[in-house]
């Protein structure tokens, strides 16, 4: 199908989030939308698949202009979008989901199976969606639309929280789909290696404007170009003398769900940082919380420096100076509806033992910590209408300055590549002042660059890499998928 | 069998119906993410408006079928309208539907109080007894299930409808993704709010049917206070008790009618030895139990003994997890 985007625009209070972009996408092509976050991509993507209407501007397919109210129409119109969190219903089976918003499809069952074997998708038709994974449910999402009939298919950002095999399987779908149906296919996407590795071509958008295109193959560095104004410097990173033991795992064993960690002994010293490796799932989520305290291991032991804190609470890591933040920042780390002054509020007051609260005295503190932290926001805004990036941002603000140890869950998911290289600014100020760091992460660059140490999980087993220096991202990659 | 216990099973199911009507209706109501709160002053109000408009209708002459349709026409509409507000607090104005349905409860119960004073202990209308041809010459269950008003023939209809309509078409697909999640029925194309008005209208016409089961029916009449009040509290926990699925919901409530039969059997013959407090607390106690047992893992590791899709089916009609966007507001 071919799409035609003409003098789109769109704003959102003060924020222009589409400035009069006009573009073409061509059928079998599968063009990269690539930007920081931020940059208005979604919002495109939102407009162009009936989700948003745009303040002005039009749309063409195939040489008709259309106009749609609502992504039904859209989809009638033969335009399907995988939404960044897949659009179904959790307490629906698959095959409810299949069939919901579909009447006309003669023997669903059939032909959900036979979309997914040609694709390699194990999609089991009664299985509850709610207990697929992410992978999985963006793939009921395509069958779903292809037996709507769509023409061109837009994702957005499906390469976040989904295992490498997963995406190349979602690629090699995708491809497929380009050049056996001809289909036009828009990957959203934040991530220079998914894009290189799938696109024909790409667009730029930056601060809501198109600000480049180009054919394949290319640069990184010429797609950095274009995705940034200015890039900060990387900081060398200095090996630190390294401090005492801050924290130490004796003899561990833990038993979550399908998981088992056996006999996994760690300490962690102030000064160094330690990466945890492995697909989701494989064991380094529960390794986090047991060393902050939020899970019980049935046997093994937990020191806070010498002292055994095995079956102390989180509050008395934390007082200890054992500090964890959660992958999922609205879900664990921070609190949707209280403001950043009441998060600022909750935080210090709260290790403080004090009852009542000063409240003047907390907006300030709330203030300075947003122009310390160059957060986009104010201290009455409700957490939730920050994005993502600035998020991250008021969570590691909220970490004290001289922690003991900093255990970090995927402290940059989702993140641009400018807003990660300024969280491990501050992260490596703290480790400077002396703090160990203990952080997951799904990116293997970033564990290869910020590590002294790494631990690779795979189904709970664990082998540490001692010399990072001499370890690449793919030979990471390898032990990542269990060939230790 | 029995013909003592016969007659006890079939009390307890006409005793129960008034509940099952009204848990029902709910159940519509809160599939559809809208949790209409006002049920025992709806129960109250509809069961005294149709008292009324039936014995009015049968003052002014006309015949006594129509004054009880006419009754248990005006209890649906007044539950409707209850409803129509809750809907409209909670979705037009955006205020906390449970605040409205708190208020709303209130207000009416009262209202029926007051209303209803003149009409106090006095005849009207009823619904007889009306065998099914048939049917009630079935062994055993013939003349347990099928020796009653007409409240209870529907109360059958309406279960199975109710359960076709949610789990066999795409019309219930829709009904129970907006309130699972609204977001993902809008983008297929589904007029979510317009949904929930319908099935909070029509969950709330529901309980005002139930409303005229009891005034019409079950304990015929009017009363101050009313016979019925706390009733629609109990339907609410049926409701939850039943996870939201209609056989569920129904055979909570003819547990619960069933308890409560035992504990005043056992009352009335005053030697079993156990305090009266207790007694009346058995059917919370069960309730509670059964909850208990339904959330905890035991329930989990017998289903997985059972095959794949039986297992998919049980889970089904035995989870207790409430529509996820039960109570939440949607704007597009
Ligand atoms: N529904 C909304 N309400 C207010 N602002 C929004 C909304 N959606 C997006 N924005 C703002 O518009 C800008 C572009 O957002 P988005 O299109 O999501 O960017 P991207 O997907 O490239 O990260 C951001 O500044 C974002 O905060
Ligand atoms: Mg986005």
């Amino acid at each position: 199908m071919e799409i035609v985007l003409k003098n789109i625009s769109k704003r959102f209070g003060a924020v222009r989030a589409n400035q009069d972009i006009s573009v073409a996408f061509y059928s079998g092509r599968i063009v990269g939308v690539l930007g920081e976050n931020g940059a208005g991509k979604s919002t495109l993507m939102k407009i162009l698949s009936g989700f948003q209407a745009a303040d002005s501007g039009e749309i063409w397919l195939d040489g008709q202009r259309v106009r749609y109210r609502g992504a039904q129409e859209a989809v009638r119109a033969g335009l399907g979008m995988l939404q960044q969190d897949p659009l179904d219903v959790p307490a629906f089976t698959v095959l409810e989901n299949f069939v919901f918003g579909n009447p006309n499809l003669a023997n669903p069952r059939q032909k959900l199976a036979e979309l997914a074997a040609r694709f390699g998708f194990h999609l089991d038709a009664d299985a509850l969606c709610g207990q697929l994974s992410i992978a999985q449910r963006q793939q009921l999402e395509i069958v779903r639309l292809l037996a709507l009939g769509v023409r061109a298919l837009i994702l957005d950002e499906p390469t976040t929280g989904i295992s490498a095999e997963q995406k190349e399987l979602l690629f090699s779908t995708l491809r497929r789909l380009a050049r056996e149906e001809g289909m036009t296919v828009l990957l959203v996407s934040h991530k220079l290696e998914d894009v290189i590795a799938l696109c024909d071509e790409v667009i730029v958008l930056r601060g809501g404007r198109l600000v480049g295109r180009t054919s394949m193959p290319t640069t990184p560095q010429a797609l950095v170009a274009m995705m940034f104004e200015e890039l900060s410097p990387i900081d060398a990173r200095p090996s630190l003398p390294l401090g005492q033991t801050a924290l130490r795992v004796e003899s561990l064993h833990l038993h979550v769900d399908r998981l088992h960690l056996h006999n996994l002994n760690f300490s962690l010293r102030g000064g160094e940082t330690v990466g945890l490796a492995g697909l989701d799932g494989s064991g380094q989520e529960a390794f986090l919380r047991v060393c902050a305290g939020l899970l019980r291991p049935q046997r093994g032991r937990v020191c806070v420096g010498e002292q055994d804190f095995t079956h102390r609470s989180y509050r008395d890591f934390r007082r200890a100076g054992v500090y964890f933040t959660a992958a999922g920042r609205l879900e664990e780390g921070l609190i949707a509806g209280l403001t950043l002054t009441e998060h600022v509020a909750l935080t210090d007051e709260g290790d403080d033992g004090a009852a009542w609260i000063n409240w003047i005295d907390a907006e300030k503190r709330a203030a300075a910590r947003i122009a310390r932290y160059q957060v986009r926001g104010q201290p009455y805004s409700p957490i939730e209408t920050l994005s993502g990036g600035n998020q991250q941002r008021v969570l590691i603000s909220l970490l004290p300055e001289h922690p003991r140890a900093l255990l970090l869950e995927q402290p940059t998911r989702g993140l641009d590549v400018d807003s990660t290289r300024w969280i491990w600014q501050q992260l490596e100020a703290r480790r400077q002042q002396g703090a160990g760091i203990v952080f997951s992460s799904a990116e293997l660059d970033e564990l290869v660059t910020y590590s002294d140490r790494i631990l690779v999980f795979y189904e709970g087993r664990c082998v540490e890499v001692a010399d990072v220096r001499q370890t690449s991202a793919d030979a990471l990659g390898h032990l990542i998928g269990g060939n230790f | 069998m029995d013909s003592v216990l016969q007659n006890t099973l079939n009390t307890v199911v006409s005793n129960a119906t008034p509940l099952v009507i009204a848990a029902l209706g709910e159940t519509i109501t809160e599939r559809a993410g809208v949790i209409n709160l006002s049920l025992d002053g709806s129960l109250a109000l509809s069961a005294m408006v149709g008292f009324v408009a039936a014995y009015a209708a049968q003052r002014s002459g006309v015949s006594a079928p129509v004054a009880l349709a006419l009754g248990v026409t005006s209890a649906a509409l007044i539950g409707a309208l209850m409803a129509l507000i809750i809907a409209w607090g909670g979705i037009t104005l955006r205020r906390d539907q449970v605040a409205v349905g708190f208020i709303l409860t209130l207000l009416a119960a009262d209202l029926a109080q007051f209303l209803g004073q003149d009409y106090t202990r006095i005849p009207g209308p009823t619904f007889p007894t009306v065998p099914v041809p048939f049917l009630v010459d079935l062994p055993v269950v013939g003349p347990i299930l099928f020796r009653h008003s007409l409240f209870v023939y529907f109360s059958y209809v309406l279960l199975i409808v109710c359960w076709w309509w949610l789990f066999r078409t795409q019309g219930g697909l829709a009904h129970r993704a907006i309130g699972e999640r609204p977001a993902s029925a809008y983008a297929r194309g589904v007029d979510v709010n317009g949904l929930r008005y319908l099935y909070t209208i029509l969950g709330g016409a529901l309980v005002g049917v139930a409303g005229a089961a009891f005034s019409l029916n079950l304990k015929p009449g009017w009363a101050n206070p009313p016979s019925m009040r706390g009733d629609g509290w109990i339907a609410l926990a049926i409701v939850i008790f039943g996870g939201w699925h209609p056989f569920r919901v129904l055979l909570g409530a003819y547990l619960f009618a069933a308890l409560r039969a035992f504990a005043s059997a056992a009352q009335r013959s005053g030697d079993v030895g156990i305090p009266l407090v207790l007694l009346n607390a058995i059917p919370w106690l069960a309730m509670i139990l059964t909850l208990v047992f339904v959330s905890s893992g035991v329930l989990e590791r017998l289903l997985r003994v059972l095959p794949r899709a039986v297992q998919n089916r049980a889970r089904a009609l035995l989870r207790s997890d409430p529509p996820a966007a039960l109570g939440t507001r949607f704007e597009p």
